[in-house]
C-alpha cells in the first residue's frame, strides 16, 4: 500500500484489505517541497500510522527530482517485493493522471498489479462514507483560495463537508482536494488498533499557503 | 436499466472499484439503473432485461478475459446496444474473429475520429486516457471510427448497436458513454 498519510490512501487501504492482503505500508519521503508524486506535510508521520495499523513500513528518502524520485519509488516497491512478497501495489490516485499513469508504469516494469481503488469514485459518497466509517482525518494543509487559516487543523466531519461542498461550488476545486488544494492526515481509521493523538503542532499560513504541522503525536488506545 | 461488465480475474475484485464502478457511476448520473454484474455469470438470459450492457476495463496486469472468449460468445447473438471498454473493445474483437496484438501505453494520447458517427460529433480531435497491454484488429463487420499514432481507439458493428472503444471514457470522456446511453433512448 503506498502511504502519504493523507486520507486517500488510508481510505484506499481500507478497500484493499476487504479484497486482498495488504502486507506492508510504503512511504516516499520527498525533500522537494513541489513534487507532484509525493510531498505533503506529516509524511513524517506515517510510521506512526503504520504501528497504528499494525503494518511494517517500508519508507524511503528522495531528493525529489522529477523522474528520479519515480526510480526511488521503484527501488522501494522492490524492497517490498524481496521482504515481503508484495504482488501489487494499491495507491489513493483520485483523478490525478499524472500520478496513476506513472505508478502503472513502474508496476509493468516490476510486473506487478496496480489498483488505484478510488479512482473516479464519486467524490462526495467517498467523503460522506470516509465520516460515515469513522476516519478522523485532518485538514493539514491548505494551497489555495479561498482557504484561510482556520482551515487548518480542522477535523473532516459533517459541517466541514458541507463547508468543502460550498467551496468546491463556488471556486471549481473538487470536493476532495485532488488539485492539491488541501492536504490531511489520517489520526484514525477502522482498521487502525490504536489511534493517533496530536499533542503539539505548530502553523504557519500566508497568502492561501499553509501548513498544520504535527510536531508531537502519541497512540492511544481507542 | 444498464448492465456494467465487470470483465476482473475475478468476481469483486480491486479491478470493480477502480474500473466499473466510475463506469456505473456514471449511468446513475444519467439517471438510469447500472446493475454490475461479473462476466462469469452473464448469458443472454440474464441480461434479457437490460437497455444496454457495457463491458468495462481491467487492470493493466488483468488479462485474463482474453483467454475465456467461451464466455463471451453469447455477445454474438445479443441484439443489445454494446459499448466494450479497453478490455471490453479487445473481447468484442476476439468474438467477431479480430486478434490482439502486443501494444502496451499507458496514460494520455490524441485520437482523430476517422469516420462520422452521431458518438463522436463535433469532436474530430480529443485527448484519451489509455491503460492496456494489448491493441486488437478491426473484425470483417466492423468500421474503425477513430485511430490513435499507434491503435484503432473506436470501432462499431455494421448493422448491429456494437461499439468499442480502446480507451477508457470514465476518465475525463464521460460523454463518450452518455453519449452511446443517450442514443438509444428514442
Amino acid at each position: 500500500m503506498l502511504c502519504s498519510g493523507g486520507k486517500d490512501s488510508i481510505y484506499a487501504a481500507s478497500i484493499a484489505m476487504q479484497k486482498e492482503e495488504v502486507v506492508c505500508l510504503v512511504s516516499v519521503v520527498s525533500q522537494n517541497e513541489y513534487s507532484y508524486m509525493f510531498h505533503t506535510p506529516n509524511i513524517s508521520l506515517v510510521p506512526l500510522q503504520a504501528e497504528a495499523a499494525g503494518l511494517p513500513l517500508i519508507s524511503i528518502h528522495t531528493e525529489g527530482e522529477k523522474e528520479k524520485e519515480l526510480d526511488d519509488l521503484e527501488c522501494a516497491l522492490s524492497q517490498a517485493r524481496e521482504r515481503f512478497g508484495i504482488e501489487g501495489v494499491v495507491s489513493g490516485a483520485i483523478m490525478s493522471i499524472y500520478q496513476a499513469s506513472r505508478l502503472q508504469r513502474i508496476c509493468r516494469d516490476l510486473d506487478m498489479w496496480c489498483f488505484n481503488p478510488l479512482w473516479y469514485a464519486d467524490q462526495e459518497e467517498y467523503m460522506a462514507s470516509l465520516i460515515g466509517r469513522g476516519f478522523s482525518v485532518l485538514i493539514t494543509g491548505v494551497f489555495s483560495a479561498p482557504f484561510d487559516e482556520s482551515w487548518l487543523g480542522r477535523r473532516i466531519d459533517r459541517e466541514t463537508l458541507e463547508a468543502l461542498k460550498a467551496v468546491a461550488a463556488r471556486y471549481r476545486i473538487t470536493l476532495t482536494g485532488e488539485g492539491g488544494e488541501f492536504e490531511t492526515f489520517v489520526l484514525d481509521a477502522p482498521f487502525f488498533t490504536r489511534k493517533i493523538v496530536v499533542e503539539s503542532a505548530s502553523v504557519t499560513y500566508r497568502n492561501y499557503r499553509g501548513v498544520y504541522r504535527i510536531e508531537k503525536a502519541r497512540l492511544v488506545e481507542k | 436499466m444498464i448492465i456494467c461488465l465487470d470483465l476482473s480475474y475475478r468476481k469483486n475484485s480491486l479491478g470493480l472499484d477502480e474500473f466499473v464502478a466510475p463506469i456505473a457511476a456514471i449511468v446513475k448520473r444519467m439517471g438510469k439503473e447500472a446493475r454490475i454484474m461479473h462476466h462469469s455469470g452473464a448469458g443472454a438470459e440474464e441480461t434479457a432485461d437490460a437497455e444496454a450492457i457495457i463491458l468495462c476495463g481491467t487492470a493493466l496486469k488483468d488479462n485474463v478475459y482474453a483467454g475465456r472468449m467461451g464466455q463471451f460468445a453469447w455477445l454474438c447473438g445479443c441484439r443489445l446496444p454494446v459499448l466494450g471498454i479497453c478490455a471490453g473493445m479487445q473481447v468484442l474483437s476476439l468474438i467477431y474473429g479480430g486478434r490482439l496484438e502486443n501494444n502496451c501505453e499507458i496514460g494520455s494520447t490524441g485520437v482523430e475520429v476517422v469516420t462520422p458517427d452521431p458518438i463522436f460529433l463535433g469532436k474530430d480531435r480529443f485527448q484519451v486516457y489509455e491503460l492496456h497491454t494489448f491493441a486488437c484488429t478491426v473484425p470483417a463487420d466492423f468500421d474503425t471510427l477513430a485511430i490513435s499514432e499507434k491503435c484503432v481507439q473506436a470501432i462499431r458493428h455494421w448493422e448491429k448497436p456494437v461499439y468499442g472503444v480502446m480507451f477508457h471514457p470514465e476518465v475525463r470522456n464521460e460523454w463518450v458513454v452518455e453519449r452511446f446511453l443517450g442514443k438509444w433512448e428514442d
